[in-house]
């Protein structure tokens, strides 16, 4: 089996408090210079930019997994992944779900989707840093019946975490994993939620800016790249793992 | 004061769990986030939310809540329902925002 490094919470120049520097080139520019293998394309609320990324990342011998950080009802923000055919269809579930305001790119921040020469594609006018009218666990069966990897983001947050927004994780969520933030280590967390024993964590970078990316990874024990692969080894399966 | 004359004063609808409805309010609380409730709320107070996620019901019984209100209309889940009921602790509502039905609640309990 092989072991790869991967950073699966990645924001682009879509997020509004994404930097304008986190271009599909300079995001992956980065991770191939932190040696990173796999990445997360992980937006507020919007999957536009991550299809982009995948595709130019083949090019850099990166893979990219393709979603979004949800925000649920509840403000818990939920980084959710998806096999490439059902992008689409989750995209369309965050269109109906999101509930819409107009953005103020100057208080807000810029929501632009940009293409691999850079060049703008399409500007968001409505915010991405609202929520969806769907609770964590409706957002949970969703990625769910769309084969979808459901991972509670920054856990250990203060805010926007399911601890700090729910008090505890609720215990038929299914999540696949759950996500620690850089700012810890798991020896720190174990003594902190003792409740995670038995979990399955990873640790990302919830990268805004290029110099970000790489800066924590999580080790996936497996076979080769792909989403299926990603998630027998977030499940431990036949020998997979996953380390941090 | 009961659970079911603050009902009756601030004209609040029930949702469930009126078998705790004799229950005694000694103050209340007001916030949205859970881990915050879990910290800092006492014993006997009535929870004032918009939280709707049946998280609240086990918070609650966790810091023996006298009752919750939820504001704006806004409507419990059903598990967060048989939670209320399982628990006796009665789930409540109220058209009026948090600011609202917080001013008035701190008037009646004074």
């Amino acid at each position: 089996m092989n072991r790869y490094r991967a950073d699966l919470h990645i924001h682009t120049t879509l997020s509004p408090c994404g930097d304008l520097d986190m271009s599909p080139h300079n995001i992956l520019e980065q991770a191939a210079k932190k040696s990173i293998d796999i990445i997360g394309i992980a937006d507020h609320n919007s999957t536009l930019q991550s299809r982009i990324i995948a595709e130019l990342a083949k090019d850099y011998g990166i893979f990219a997994l393709c979603g979004a950080e949800v925000t649920s009802l509840e403000e818990a923000h939920c980084l959710c992944f998806f096999p490439e055919d059902n992008l689409n269809n989750f995209q369309n579930y965050l269109d109906d779900h999101l509930v819409k305001h107009p953005n103020n790119p100057d208080k807000l921040g810029y929501q632009v989707a940009v293409d691999a020469d850079e060049q703008i594609l399409q500007q968001l006018d409505y915010s991405l840093l609202t929520s969806l009218d769907q609770s964590v666990d409706q957002i949970s069966e969703k990625v769910h019946d769309l084969n979808g990897l459901f991972i509670p983001a920054h856990i250990n947050k203060t805010m926007f975490s399911i601890f700090s927004q729910l008090g505890f994780i609720p215990d038929d969520l299914n999540e696949d994993a759950l996500e620690i933030s850089f700012h810890t280590t798991k020896e720190k967390i174990m003594k902190e939620y003792p409740v995670l024993e038995n979990k399955t964590l990873i640790q990302s970078s919830d990268a805004h800016y290029p110099n970000d990316i790489g800066k924590i990874h999580t080790l996936f024990k497996m076979h080769n790249r792909s989403f299926d692969e990603i998630k027998k080894a977030l499940h431990h399966e036949q020998g997979r793992n996953i380390y941090i | 004061m009961t659970i079911e004359e603050i009902k009756n004063k601030l004209e609040l609808t029930v949702f469930s769990g009126e078998e705790g409805l004799n229950r005694t309010a000694c103050g209340g609380y007001v916030s949205d986030l859970l881990s915050d409730v879990m910290g800092n709320a006492q014993e006997g107070q009535v929870w004032i939310t918009l939280q709707t996620h049946k998280n609240i019901m086990a918070i609650a019984s966790l810091k023996d809540i006298a009752a919750i209100i939820l504001v704006k209309d806004l409507e419990p889940s059903e598990d967060t329902i048989e939670f209320s009921n399982k628990e006796n602790i009665p789930l409540l509502s109220t058209s009026k925002s948090a600011f609202e039905i917080t001013g008035q609640l701190y008037e009646i309990l004074k």
